[in-house]
């Protein structure tokens, strides 16, 4: 009884060659699907060969000006509301003039009532993102038109971005963010406990030809366009416009400029 | 000295805890599910189908869900040209939750028979139902 070395062999080679005929069959029917299946940016979006942004200090008067934009991003983007500083969760969100411009106070030229006010502030984009070069996961990626996108599939939740970005663009997800969700919009995710988020210039509303939230609810205090196109209209308030970035001495190269409103004053 | 009998019923009492699994579950979760396809918008297609064929989303539907986002959250890649041609927004919620929105009835009962939990759901989210 039992079965001889030649046998074992035998039996051995003939299992391999099914497992081999097995084996291309199952790739011949995913082949057919990747094959016959192919992808495509959406139709109607729009794109760019880099995002950028432009905020007119000066056209935000009100507390409601401000109360619009903001809301705009949270309600889309599902973004609990905790009271907590230390816990929050920010998109876009305003500070102080020193807090934004803390290396920059005597060389801004602008109406010192505006100094007063509030500024807007979310993720700068940055040309050279810190954020992505500290990532261990590649989570957080600059694409091909300049957005630094989060892919929250991919954190971690280790926060070296948040060490790594100086403009305070990221938070942390201490608590679980649902029950601090005002009201849900069930068109976009949520995000759970651990990981970190941000601002992504809406790139799901890109995708079906919409600009981002905040510069539709702006009525025009917003600009949001292509700057590596000569004939934006971004391109045409840069040119006219006396406009400020933050902390450009760091040398990140941030897409979200502000116009000082210096003009009136000069 | 050997005490046979002892070590008998031990063999036996070891037998009956080992084979418990298999004993005990005669007659339960033996009833493969039936995922539930009546839903609104099911109903209104003209054609029942799938993004891919039923064969291939039974076994790949997760490989294509996870194609899915690295394409639309990576690859700045937002609509999915199937195999036969019809073109779908790439997306978990707005798009196979929208056919099958009746994710308790579909998606969790095979899940529930086969033990996993995928964890979309921590942050995606599901379709409100009824119960
Ligand atoms: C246009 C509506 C529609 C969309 C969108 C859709 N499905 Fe389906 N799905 C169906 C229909 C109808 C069937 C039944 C197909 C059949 O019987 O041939 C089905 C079948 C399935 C099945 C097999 C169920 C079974 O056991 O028969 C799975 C799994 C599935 N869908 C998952 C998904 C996932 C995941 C997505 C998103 C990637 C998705 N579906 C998007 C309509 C849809
Ligand atoms: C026909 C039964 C069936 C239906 C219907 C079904 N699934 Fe699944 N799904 C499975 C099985 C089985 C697995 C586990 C496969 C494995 O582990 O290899 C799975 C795994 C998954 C995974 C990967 C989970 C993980 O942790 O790896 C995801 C995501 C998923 N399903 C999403 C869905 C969604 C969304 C729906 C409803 C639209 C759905 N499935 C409907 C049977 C089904
Ligand atoms: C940590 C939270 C989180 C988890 C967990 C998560 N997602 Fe997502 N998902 C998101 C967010 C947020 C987006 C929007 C794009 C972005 O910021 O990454 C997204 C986008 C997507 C998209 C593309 C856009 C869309 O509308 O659907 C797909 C597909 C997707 N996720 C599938 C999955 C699947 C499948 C799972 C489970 C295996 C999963 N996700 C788990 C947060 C999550």
């Amino acid at each position: 009884m039992g079965i001889d070395r030649r046998d074992f062999l035998k039996m051995a080679g003939a299992s391999a060659i099914l497992a081999i005929g097995g084996l291309t069959i199952v790739e011949d029917i995913t082949k057919d699907i990747a094959q016959a299946s192919e992808f495509t940016p959406e139709s109607g979006a729009i794109t760019a060969g880099k995002w950028a942004m432009v905020i007119d200090v000066a056209k935000f008067k009100t507390e409601d000006d401000y109360k619009r934009v903001i809301n705009a991003c949270n309600s889309i983007h599902n973004i609990p509301v905790i009271d907590d500083p230390k816990s929050e969760v920010k998109w876009i969100w305003t500070d102080s003039f020193e807090h934004t411009f803390p290396e920059q106070q005597e060389e801004v030229h602008m109406k010192e009532s505006l100094k007063e006010m509030p500024f807007l502030l979310l993720c700068n984009h940055c040309e050279h993102p810190p954020c992505v070069r500290v990532c261990p996961t590649k989570a957080t990626f600059k694409r091909s038109d300049g957005i630094v996108m989060q892919d929250m599939h991919r954190c971690i939740g280790c926060r070296f971005c948040m060490a790594g970005c100086p403009y305070g663009s990221r938070s942390f997800n201490w608590t679980d963010p649902r029950p601090h969700i005002k009201e849900e919009n069930p068109d976009y995710p949520t995000r759970m406990k651990g990981v970190v988020e941000k601002c992504t210039f809406c790139t799901e509303r890109l995708a079906e030809g919409l600009e981002p939230a905040c510069v539709e609810a702006s009525n025009g205090a917003m600009v949001f366009g292509d700057i590596t196109d000569a004939n934006s209209e971004i391109r045409k308030v840069l040119n006219e416009a006396y406009t400020i970035r933050r902390k450009p001495e760091l040398g990140t190269g941030p897409k979200v400029y502000y116009v000082m409103g210096g003009a009136d004053n000069a | 000295m050997y005490n046979g009998g002892k070590i008998i019923l031990g063999i036996v009492i070891f037998l009956a805890l080992a084979a418990y699994p298999f004993f005990g579950d005669i007659g339960k979760a033996n009833v493969t599910p039936e995922p539930n396809l009546d839903t609104p918008e099911i109903r209104k297609l003209e054609e029942k189908k799938c993004v891919e064929p039923e064969e291939f989303m039974k076994a790949e539907h997760m490989s294509l869900l996870n194609k899915w986002r690295d394409l639309a959250v990576r690859d700045e890649t937002t609509v999915y040209v199937a195999s036969d041609g019809d073109r779908y927004k790439i997306s978990l919620q707005n798009t196979c939750m929208r056919c099958h929105s009746n994710k308790k009835e579909f998606c969790d009962k095979c899940h529930e028979y086969t033990g996993v939990k995928p964890y979309c759901w921590d942050c995606h989210l599901a379709p409100k139902e009824g119960k």
